[in-house]
C-alpha cells in the first residue's frame, strides 16, 4: 500500500507500517488502523458471508456495533471467532480470515441457501425440525450446526494470560467523547477521584470522526489539548482499551481491558464507584430497502470516520441516503477530501440546504441496490413515483441515531421513547442513584448542548459529594443542526430488505412473525432472532421495533423494547476466569504430613479442597488393592497411623458451652463429664442428619468438637448461626482450629504400646486410668503440648493424638522410628474407609442429606426430653414409617462377587423396576479381614431382615449379585477390641 | 453487590454466604403441643416478597458475623444492615 493513498490524520501514524494477513494474503496498514480501516484502505470491502443465507457481506460500521464484518483471528495456538474487524487494532503479524464461507469468501458453496430463502424464513427451524424427535440428535442438530452459525471454535485451549482485579473510585466516567472528557475535566479539576474509561484504543469518541472546529482547534487537536490538562490531575485515572460492559448492583461495574505489549493480555475489572456517568455516545441505524446488505453499503457516519480518523481516501462515487441532517456532514467531509460525492437522497420534504456543492434528491427513497458481490448502483424513487438508476460504489445510510443507553438499563430501568429524536433515551424518573447519563447517550446530539448537559450532570454530582467546582472554561462551537423526521424502512418492492444484518432478519420475517401472532417484542426477538448475536442489534433493534409498531398500528413506546442485559459487548469467557484455571482453579489444602507422605510412596486423593494420602504403595505391590489389604491387615494385627488432621475441629469455650452443645447434637450431652469424649449426631432443623463427629470435654467450660472433613465449613457456619441468631445470650465462643492442630490416628492392638513410648512419663494411659472414650491434655516427646483421645474409627484399640501443626513432620519420623518394634505402618484414606465399612460406621455416603437418625439405626439416640436442632421435626410421621430404610450390612453369597455402590436392592422373586426397589448400596469394598467383598446400604425394614437373601442390581453396568443381608457391624460387633 | 457491614464498612459480596429469610431468627419453642406445626411453618413457609425483604447473610470470609440485611428485592437496594445477634437479643428480651 502506498502511504499517499491516505490523507493526513493525526490519529494515524503513517511512518509506522504494520504488516498483517487477511485470508492468507499479506497487506500493509499503519499504526492507528483497525483491521477494517486497513482493509478498506486496501480496497477490500467483502469480508465474510452471512449467518443464515451466506450472503456476501462487507464493513458496515466503524466500531463495536458492527453487525457484518466478523472475522476469525488466528492466534499462535488458538483461533478466536466472531471478532469484529472494526474493533481489532492491527499489529505486526496479525492473521485474520473470513468466516462462514467455503471454499472462499468470493465463491461460497453454502450460498445455495440464499436460493432457498423462501423456505427458510423466520421460525423455519421450529417448524421443520419438529419431528420425528429421534432425528433431532442424529440428523437435524449436526446438520444445522454445520450449515448455520457464525464462526467456528478452534477447539484448542487459549493460552492467553488473563487476570482479574478490583478498582475503587468515586466517579466512574464511561466513554471519552466530548461529554466524558469535559466531565472528567470539571470533576477532576474540582478534586474528585475520577476513573475515565474508554473502550477504543484512542480517547475522544465521536470527536475523532469529525472535522468541525472547537475553540479554533481541530476536534482531534482539542481532544489532545483537554487530555493534557486531565493527565496533569493526579486524582484522575484514565484507561483506554477498556470496555465497561455492565452495571450491577450498588455501583458495581464490570469492565474488560485489552492490554497491549503486556504479558497479561486481558484484565477483567470489577469497578466499584460511588457515582457513575454514562457518556457512551450514540450509534447510527440503518434503513432497510431491497438488497441493502450489499458490500459497499455502510453507515453514513462511519464513512465520515473512515475519512477523518483513518484518512481513507480511496472511496469513490459515494451516495448518501438519510432521514436527518447528519448525513450532510458526511457529504461535506467527502467533498472536502476530494472524494466524489454523488449526492444525498433525503426522505424529507424540505431538508435544509447545507452546501450548494451537494446534490440533494429530496422527498426520495433508495428502493433497491444492485450488484452481486459489491454495490454497483441503486434505484431511487421520488414522491411522484419516478424511478431513477444511480451508479455508485458506496452508499452511506443514516436512519437516525440511537443513544447508547444499554448500561443505564442493566439494573432494570426501562428506557423512554423520545419523540424529538425518534429513539429511546434513558428512563429518567427511576434511574439508579448511582448513574447519570450525559451527552448523546442522553439523546442530546449537538456539541454545545452535549457539553452543557455534561456540565449540568457533573455539577449535580459535585453537589452530592459536597464539593465546590473549581473555575473552568467550556468549549463551545457554532450552531449545529440535528433535524430528523422518522423514516424506518422503504416499503417498496418484494425482494428482501435487511433489518438485522448479523442474523439475516428481513422486513418480511418481522411481518411473518406478526402474522403468526408473535407480536410482543420479546416474542418477536426470539422467533426471528432479531437483535441477537455479537452486536445485540445495535444497528437494528429500534428499526425492528418501529416496523412491528407500524404493522400493529401502535406508537413505538406502546410496542416497548426488549430488556438490555450485560454484557454490552461479547466478553471472552477466559477473561472472566482469569488465572483461576487448572491448579489455580481452587486452593489446595495440604495435610501437615503431606511432604512426608509424598516421600513415602503415598498417592493422593482429593477430599474437598484437601489432598489426602489414599495409600502408601510398596515397591513389590502390583496394584492398589494389594497395598490397601496390607495396610488393613497390619493395623488389625499390630499398629498403623493415619493423618486425620482434615477433620474439622471447633474449639468451644464458655460458661454455657455444654448447654450449647447439648442443643446442637440430638443425643444427650448434658452429662458428659470432664475427660470424656462422646459421639454426637447433628440434625438439620428438618430432622435429617447433617453431620456427625465426636466432642471431647477437656475441662469444665472447654470442649473440642470434630466434624467430618467435608462439612467442616458448613457445621461451623451452622454453629455460629445457632449462637448469634438463636441463642445470642449464651456465653459461648467458637473458633475453628482445624489448621492449628495436627491430628494423627494411631490404631491397632499395639497402639497403646507405641503411644506409651511417646508420651511424657507423668501420664498414665493404662486401660484402667484412660479407658475407651477418655480424653486428656498431655505432653509428648518431652514437653510438646498434645491432646489424646481414646476413640476409634477402625474398631481396633485406637487413639487420636493432636498437637500443634508445626511438629507434624518431626512427629511422623519419630513415630516410625519408635514404632519399628511393632512394625508400625502409615495407612491412607482407602484403608481407613475399608476398616470403617467393616466396623459399620456411617460416613459421607451414608450421611447423604436424605437420611435420618432412624435410617442409621440411631433413632433411639434422638433425645425426647430436650430442645435440640431438628428434634421436633425428626418426629414427623413421614420420617418414622415402620418399613423405613435401615442401614444394613450386605455380603455377597459368592465372596468374590464385587458389590458396587449405587446398586439397588430387590427381593429374589420381584421384578427389577422402580416400584419394587427396596433400597441401595452406599459404600462397598473388599474386606481383607473377612476375605470377602462387603457393603453397607439402606434397606427397607432392613433391621428385621438379617440373614435374608437379596438381589443387588446395577442398572448401569447391567450386573446382578446375589447377597445376604447382615448386621452392618462386620467386625467385632460387641466392641470388645475397643475396650481392651 | 456491596454489603455495608455495621462493623467493617462496605464489603464485596464475594466475602458473604447467603442463607435466607431473617424469619429464621424466630425459632419456635420445642415443648408446646403445637410445636410440630409451628416448626413446619418456621422452616417451610416463606413470604415471597416483592419489595422490602430482611435476609440473613454470613460474613464467612470476614469476621464471621451473621447479618440481617434489609434489601429491596425489586431494586436490590440495601437500606439497612444489622448484626443478627443484636436483633435476636432484642427478640429474646421481648419474649421474656
Amino acid at each position: 500500500m502506498n502511504k499517499f493513498s491516505r490523507t493526513n490524520s493525526s490519529l494515524l501514524e503513517t511512518n509506522k507500517e504494520i504488516n498483517f494477513e487477511f485470508n492468507g494474503k499479506k497487506y500493509k496498514g499503519f499504526y492507528g488502523d483497525t483491521l477494517a480501516s486497513a482493509l478498506l484502505a486496501n480496497n477490500i470491502i467483502l469480508i465474510g458471508r452471512s449467518f443464515k443465507y451466506h450472503r456476501p457481506r462487507g464493513i458496515v460500521s466503524s466500531g463495536s456495533h458492527e453487525p457484518n464484518a466478523l472475522v476469525e483471528i488466528l492466534h499462535k495456538d488458538f483461533a478466536e471467532p466472531n471478532i469484529k474487524a472494526t474493533t481489532v487494532e492491527i499489529y505486526d503479524g496479525l492473521k485474520a480470515k473470513s468466516q462462514n464461507c467455503w471454499p472462499s469468501v468470493k465463491f461460497d458453496l453454502m450460498s445455495i441457501n440464499d436460493k432457498f430463502s423462501n423456505f427458510i424464513g423466520a421460525g423455519f427451524y421450529y417448524k421443520t425440525f419438529m419431528w420425528p424427535s429421534s432425528f433431532w440428535e442424529k440428523l437435524y442438530e449436526p446438520l444445522i450446526r454445520k450449515a448455520a452459525g457464525l464462526g467456528k471454535l478452534s477447539q484448542s485451549k487459549t493460552n492467553r494470560i488473563s487476570e482479574k482485579g478490583f478498582l475503587h473510585t468515586d466517579l466512574l466516567i464511561i466513554g471519552s467523547g466530548p461529554a466524558g472528557l469535559i466531565s472528567a475535566y470539571i470533576a477532576g479539576l474540582s478534586g474528585v477521584r475520577v476513573l475515565l474509561v474508554e473502550e477504543d484504543f484512542i480517547y475522544g469518541g465521536s470527536l475523532n470522526n469529525e472535522s468541525f472546529y472547537i475553540s479554533d482547534m481541530h476536534p482531534q487537536a482539542w481532544v489532545k489539548f483537554i487530555l493534557k490538562s486531565i493527565k496533569k490531575l493526579s486524582n484522575v485515572r484514565i484507561m483506554k482499551r477498556t470496555c465497561v460492559f455492565g452495571m450491577f448492583d450498588h455501583g458495581t461495574f464490570g469492565a474488560l481491558e485489552k492490554l497491549k505489549d503486556s504479558k497479561i493480555e486481558q484484565m477483567f475489572w470489577k469497578i466499584i464507584s460511588k457515582k457513575a456517568l454514562l457518556c457512551s455516545g450514540s450509534l447510527e441505524r440503518l434503513i432497510p430497502f431491497q438488497n441493502n446488505d450489499l458490500p459497499g453499503i455502510m453507515l453514513s457516519g462511519s464513512i465520515r470516520s473512515y475519512i477523518n480518523r483513518w484518512g481513507i481516501k480511496n472511496l469513490s462515487d459515494v451516495l448518501l441516503f438519510t432521514n436527518n441532517d447528519d448525513a450532510y456532514s458526511t457529504a461535506i467531509d467527502l467533498i472536502e477530501n476530494g472524494i466524489n460525492c454523488i449526492g444525498v437522497v433525503d426522505t424529507r420534504e424540505n431538508p435544509r440546504i447545507f452546501d450548494s456543492r451537494i446534490k440533494v434528491y429530496k422527498n426520495s427513497q433508495v428502493i433497491n441496490a444492485r450488484g452481486k458481490l459489491y454495490l454497483q448502483g441503486v434505484d431511487i424513487i421520488n414522491k411522484d413515483g419516478d424511478t431513477k438508476h444511480i451508479k455508485c460504489r458506496y452508499l452511506g445510510v443514516s436512519g437516525g441515531w440511537n443513544p447508547n443507553i444499554q448500561i443505564s438499563s442493566h439494573t432494570g430501568v426501562k428506557p423512554n421513547w423520545n419523540e424529538k429524536i425518534h429513539a429511546f433515551v434513558p428512563g429518567k424518573n427511576n434511574i439508579s442513584t448511582h448513574l447519570k447519563v450525559s451527552g448523546s447517550a442522553n439523546g442530546i446530539f449537538t456539541f454545545n448542548e452535549c457539553i452543557l448537559d455534561a456540565e449540568k450532570n457533573v455539577k449535580a454530582i459535585l453537589r452530592d459529594f459536597k464539593i465546590k467546582p473549581k473555575k473552568y472554561q467550556l468549549p463551545l462551537i457554532g450552531k449545529q443542526a440535528s433535524d430528523i423526521s422518522p423514516f424506518w424502512y422503504v416499503n417498496y418492492g418484494s425482494k428482501r430488505k435487511w433489518v438485522d444484518l448479523q442474523n439475516d432478519v428481513t422486513v418480511k420475517d418481522i411481518e411473518m412473525a406478526y402474522l403468526e401472532n408473535f407480536r410482543a417484542v420479546e416474542h418477536l426477538k426470539r422467533y426471528t432472532t432479531l437483535g441477537m448475536g455479537t452486536d445485540q442489534g445495535k444497528t437494528s433493534n429500534v428499526t425492528g421495533l418501529a416496523i412491528l409498531a407500524s404493522l400493529s398500528k401502535k406508537p413505538i413506546p406502546e410496542v416497548g423494547t426488549t430488556v438490555f442485559r450485560p454484557p454490552y459487548v461479547p466478553i471472552p469467557i477466559d477473561s472472566l476466569v482469569g488465572s483461576t484455571i487448572g491448579k489455580n482453579f481452587k486452593p489446595i489444602r495440604l495435610t501437615p504430613t503431606h511432604s512426608w507422605a509424598e516421600e513415602n510412596g503415598a498417592s493422593f486423593t482429593e477430599s474437598g479442597l484437601w489432598l489426602r494420602a489414599e495409600w502408601y504403595s510398596k515397591k513389590n505391590e502390583l496394584n492398589w488393592r494389594e497395598t490397601v489389604d496390607r495396610e488393613v491387615i497390619s493395623v488389625r494385627n499390630s499398629v498403623g497411623f493415619c493423618d486425620v488432621s482434615t477433620l474439622g475441629k471447633i474449639d468451644i469455650q464458655g460458661k454455657d458451652a455444654q448447654e450449647f452443645i447439648n442443643k446442637i447434637y440430638c443425643n444427650a450431652f448434658a452429662k458428659l463429664s470432664v475427660g470424656k469424649v462422646r459421639y454426637g449426631l447433628m440434625l438439620r432443623e428438618d430432622g435429617l442428619v447433617m453431620d456427625d463427629g465426636t466432642t471431647a470435654r477437656m475441662s469444665e467450660n472447654h470442649f473440642i468438637m470434630t466434624t467430618t472433613t467435608a462439612n467442616a465449613d458448613s457445621v461451623y457456619r451452622h454453629l455460629e448461626f445457632c449462637h448469634q441468631c438463636l441463642w445470642p445470650d449464651m456465653e459461648v465462643h467458637l473458633i475453628s482450629t482445624t489448621d492449628a492442630w495436627a491430628q494423627i490416628a494411631i490404631a491397632g492392638p499395639n497402639s497403646r504400646k507405641v503411644i506409651s513410648k511417646i508420651i511424657d512419663p507423668e501420664f498414665d494411659i493404662s486401660n484402667e486410668n484412660f479407658p475407651f472414650m477418655a480424653c486428656k491434655e498431655i505432653s509428648i516427646c518431652g514437653g510438646v503440648v498434645a491432646r489424646l483421645f481414646r476413640i476409634s474409627f477402625s474398631g481396633e484399640l485406637a487413639y487420636e493424638l493432636s498437637f500443634p501443626t508445626q511438629y507434624a513432620l518431626s512427629f511422623v519420623n519419630y513415630l516410625m522410628e519408635i514404632g519399628k518394634e511393632e512394625n508400625i505402618i502409615p495407612y491412607g484414606t482407602e484403608a481407613l474407609g475399608v476398616m470403617r465399612i467393616e466396623k459399620g460406621h456411617a460416613a459421607g455416603a451414608e450421611l447423604n442429606g436424605t437420611t435420618t437418625a432412624l435410617n442409621l439405626n440411631m433413632g433411639k439416640m434422638v433425645s425426647d426430653n430436650k430442645d435440640s436442632i431438628g428434634s421436633v421435626l425428626s418426629k414427623r410421621e413421614g420420617l418414622n414409617q415402620s418399613d423405613d430404610l435401615k442401614l444394613v450390612g450386605i455380603k455377597p453369597i459368592n465372596s468374590s462377587d464385587q458389590l458396587i455402590s449405587g446398586s439397588h436392592l430387590f427381593d429374589l422373586s420381584s421384578k427389577v423396576n422402580p416400584q419394587n426397589d427396596l433400597g441401595y448400596i452406599t459404600s462397598s469394598c473388599f474386606s481383607p479381614t473377612l476375605g470377602s467383598y462387603i457393603a453397607l446400604g439402606f434397606l427397607r425394614n432392613g433391621s428385621n431382615r438379617y440373614g435374608e437373601k437379596i438381589r443387588v442390581n446395577n442398572f448401569l453396568l447391567k450386573k446382578e449379585v446375589l447377597a445376604e443381608v447382615c448386621n452392618p457391624i462386620f467386625v467385632d460387633p460387641n466392641g470388645d477390641k475397643l475396650r481392651e | 453487590m456491596i454489603i455495608n457491614h455495621p462493623l467493617l464498612g462496605p464489603r464485596d459480596i464475594s466475602e458473604f454466604v447467603y442463607l435466607g429469610d431473617a424469619s429464621l431468627l424466630k425459632r419456635p419453642t420445642w415443648d408446646s403441643n403445637k410445636s410440630e406445626e409451628k416448626f413446619y411453618e418456621y422452616l417451610y413457609l416463606r413470604n415471597n416478597v416483592a419489595g422490602i425483604h430482611k435476609e440473613l447473610w454470613f460474613h464467612q470470609y470476614g469476621d464471621r458475623s451473621w447479618l440481617v440485611v434489609t434489601r429491596n428485592t425489586i431494586s436490590h437496594e440495601i437500606t439497612k444492615v444489622e448484626l443478627a445477634a443484636d436483633i435476636s437479643k432484642k427478640l429474646a428480651k421481648a419474649n421474656e
